[in-house]
């Protein structure tokens, strides 16, 4: 299939745009873009962080979600509190992946689920006595926990508890910290402000607690920010740097712990990865502490090279020479790993639609195997992320900010990619389309897709669904005839 | 059984809409009517008169006790006093926590679900928290709750001025629902031509002043003893008063969708019955060293 023009793809979105009312087709064009990949600023071109057009099928989750699911939930040895009713917590429980090492309910926590099960009573009378209750009962059960974050649901916010007051005296009570976060569902546009809030949090409840303590740091310590561990990729990650000559010394959020976090403000480099959701903390360990932080990639060989020389420039030449070691090393594995799977994959075509850095970053691994990504979006980027993606994408390919149900779906049937990367939510639409599809949030299970031991992973995971000879006999059983007539005819 | 006819009493805080309401309660209760109260305030004093009991024990703090009010039966909330009145209270949070709102909301819902609403009484009560400030404190006037509401106010300023933004909370409901205003109860603070005032306020906004309840210490004489002038002194002739607004409220057939007033038609209002100066625009902003320069 020969990619569209400029022109066209500027049709294409004309075309889907105009089954919109007035208005929402004002709001919505805003949103889609072709892509140019000249242009500096992306704001010239596309407008996101916006609200949602209601009736639209956003894909989009909440502050909650940003910051008890993303940011907070990962921390291990913490006992993360979904204060509220129950299914916040409840239908968030362990739905992200984040692996972790250590004994579940004894030291660490990860997908276990604590809440506060909110009843009527807790909305009229107030829930700040059941909160110090739960507190002093998880303090009583999980003596070996590190420390209680408060994750607030909607409900805390609009009947004004004092939340703040509660983690200070329970602080004092079992002599760890209770950190109280104020990221209620309803604040904001998506997610993407519950990773702010909960940043903003660690930054004022977390960060600064170990300054002035002596510790034996060494020119080599740096701390992973922003991974989170899906299906094990901070361990791809962390093997990488280790190899470098590097000293991890804390890994934020996936198989991170509370110390982690608290001896950060000590390494000489933050690695930042998702830069959406913890770009804030980042920035702030740059002005109070003068620690740099530096973007890298680690999907597929071109990016992973890319980010290693890049990390090692950091550093002295030992540093230097290590990474030199690293790339040869794993080159003969890269090669063959290519030499394999490119001849099967070269050409096909990808549409993307996930969350974080993805959009952008998988790109380079898409392309080391010979593929196209011909349209992407986020569901709560910011114009940066987009600053970012312009660059990595092709000329007149598709952006498209928080996509409705029915712009993607459209946008697959007119472009055809041969697979999509997106959501649960949106696998068995297009797989039913026949169009094969890679959760590229959960990595379908599988994983991890981070560094050179992530990469193997991902290119067997894109052949398996790409080569899979299911798609091909999709015609159901009344349409069987109608094709076969065509067939006959042709 | 005639038609249940459901009402709700609104006004500014500290009006007497409590004791106004348990008066003309015990009054149409006198007159052979069955009558229940629902108090819709936290401070649940809106039978005490009535039960002559200091406060009520609430729906919210038996639900809170019981574990949620799914567990509570009808009878273990309402309690009877003078004259065969049923008394109800939502109760709610101390002041600074929770959400009262919401307390209210969840008794009124537990009431029409226990039934509460379907014996043979010929009124309901509502004894609602002095402003209207969320969802939950208008959840008596919504569609198939009070139809009639009445406002208590007095001649003083800030006692119109709250009895017109509670017009045009009814406005907005009475375009949803089918809720009107049965009228103005003026209860009297003895201010200068406090009844020609208010009957001039209730036409500007297409209602009526229903009754004037002159001001008399029986009132506070009965309240002391936690009773109602009908129970403690029915010779006195404020009784008397309230026994001819209850008649007046029994035969109320003016309902309407009110026309809450603008400022300046208040404010014309006042000066004409000199309560307000003419306002002197050249002292706007001005503090008093700026006023002696």
């Amino acid at each position: 299939m020969t990619t569209l023009s400029r022109e066209e793809t500027e049709a294409l979105i004309a075309e889907v745009l105009e089954v919109y009312p007035e208005k929402a087709q004002k709001d919505r064009k805003k949103h889609l873009a072709v892509n140019d990949p000249s242009v500096e600023q992306s704001k010239k071109c596309i407008t996101s962080n916006r609200k949602s057009l209601p009736g639209v099928m956003t894909i989009r989750g909440c502050a909650y979600a940003g910051s008890k699911g993303v940011v907070w939930g990962p921390i291990k040895d913490m006992i993360h509190i979904s204060h509220g009713p129950v299914g916040c917590g409840q239908y968030s429980r362990a739905g992200r992946r984040n692996y972790y090492v250590g004994t579940t309910g004894i030291n660490s926590f990860g997908t276990m689920n604590f809440t506060s099960d909110f009843q009527e009573k807790d909305i009229v009378f107030g829930g700040d006595k059941k909160l110090a209750k739960l507190i002093e009962e998880v303090e009583q059960l999980f003596p070996l926990h590190n420390g209680i974050s408060v994750q607030s649901e909607c409900p805390i916010g609009l009947i004004g508890d004092d939340i703040e007051s509660v983690s200070k005296k329970a602080t004092t009570v079992i002599n760890k910290p209770v950190i109280p976060v104020r990221c209620e569902g309803f604040r904001g546009v998506s997610q993407s402000l519950g990773h702010h809030i909960a940043n903003d949090a660690i930054r004022d409840w977390v960060l600064d607690k170990r300054d002035g303590q002596p510790y034996e740091s060494t020119p080599y310590d740096v701390a992973i920010i922003g991974d989170y561990n899906i299906g094990g990729d901070a361990w791809a990650t962390r093997i990488l740097l280790e190899e470098m000559g590097l000293r991890v010394v804390a890994q934020w959020s996936g198989d991170g712990t509370l110390a982690e976090m608290m001896n950060t403000p000590k390494v000489k480099l933050n690695l930042l990865h998702c830069y959406r959701s913890m770009n804030y903390i980042s920035r702030h360990m740059e002005e109070k502490y003068g620690i740099p932080y530096m973007e890298y990639n680690f999907f597929g060989p071109t990016k992973i090279i890319e980010s290693l020389r890049k990390i090692a420039a950091f550093f002295d030449d030992s540093v230097k020479e290590k990474t030199e070691a690293v790339i040869a090393r794993y080159q003969p594995m890269m090669d063959a790993i290519i030499a394999k799977y490119k001849p099967r994959l070269e050409g096909k075509k990808v549409m993307l639609y996930v969350g974080g850095l993805r959009p952008r970053h998988v790109i380079g691994a898409y392309e080391d195997l010979g593929m196209e990504v011909i349209g992407t979006g986020y569901e709560f980027a910011h114009n940066d992320d987009y600053d970012r993606t312009i660059k990595e994408m092709g000329d007149a390919t598709l952006l498209y900010d928080d996509v409705t149900g029915f712009e993607l779906e459209e946008f697959v049937k007119k472009l055809k990619p041969d697979m999509v990367g997106s959501g649960i939510k949106e696998k068995y639409i297009f797989q039913k389309m026949g169009i094969p599809l890679r959760q590229m949030h959960s990595w379908d299970y599988s994983g991890p897709y981070h560094g050179y031991d992530g990469f193997a992973i991902f290119a067997r995971d894109m052949d398996i669904a790409l080569s899979n000879p299911t798609f091909k006999n999709l015609t159901p059983p009344w349409k069987k005839v109608e094709a076969e007539e065509v067939k006959k005819a042709a | 059984m005639a038609k249940l006819r459901q009402c709700a009493i609104y006004g500014k805080g500290g009006i007497g809409k409590s004791t106004t309401t348990q008066n003309l309660v015990a009054a149409l209760a006198e007159a052979g009517k069955k009558v229940m109260i629902v108090g819709c305030d936290p401070k649940a004093d809106s039978t005490r008169l009535i039960l002559h009991s200091k406060a009520q024990t609430t729906v919210m703090h038996l639900a809170a006790e019981a574990g949620s009010v799914e567990d509570l039966e009808l009878e273990d909330v309402l309690s009877v006093g003078f004259g065969g009145v049923k008394c109800v209270e939502s109760g709610g949070p101390e002041p600074g926590v929770g959400c009262a709102g919401r307390g209210v909301i969840t008794a009124i819902n537990f009431l029409e679900e226990e039934g509460a609403y379907d014996e043979d009484l010929d009124f309901v009560f509502y004894d609602v928290l002095g402003d209207v400030v969320c969802g939950g404190f208008a959840m008596p006037i919504r569609e198939n709750k009070a139809q009639e509401i009445y406002i208590v106010c007095s001649g003083e300023m800030m006692a119109m001025y709250a009895a017109n933004n509670i017009a045009k909370g009814i406005v907005k409901y009475a375009n949803s629902g089918g809720v009107r205003l049965g009228g103005l109860i003026c209860n009297s603070r003895n201010t200068d031509r406090e009844d020609e005032l208010i009957i001039a306020l209730a036409e500007a906004m297409g209602t009526q002043m229903i009754h004037f309840v002159p001001r008399d210490n029986a009132v506070q004489h009965a309240e002391i003893r936690r009773m109602t002038v009908i129970e403690y002194d029915p010779t006195h002739k404020q009784a008397d008063q309230y026994r001819q607004l209850a008649q007046k409220v029994m035969n109320n057939t003016k309902l309407v969708i009110p026309t809450p007033i603008e400022m300046e038609q208040l404010e014309a209002l006042l000066m004409e019955f000199g309560i307000m100066e003419q306002e002197d625009e050249s002292i706007v902003g001005k503090t008093a060293a700026d006023l002696a320069a």
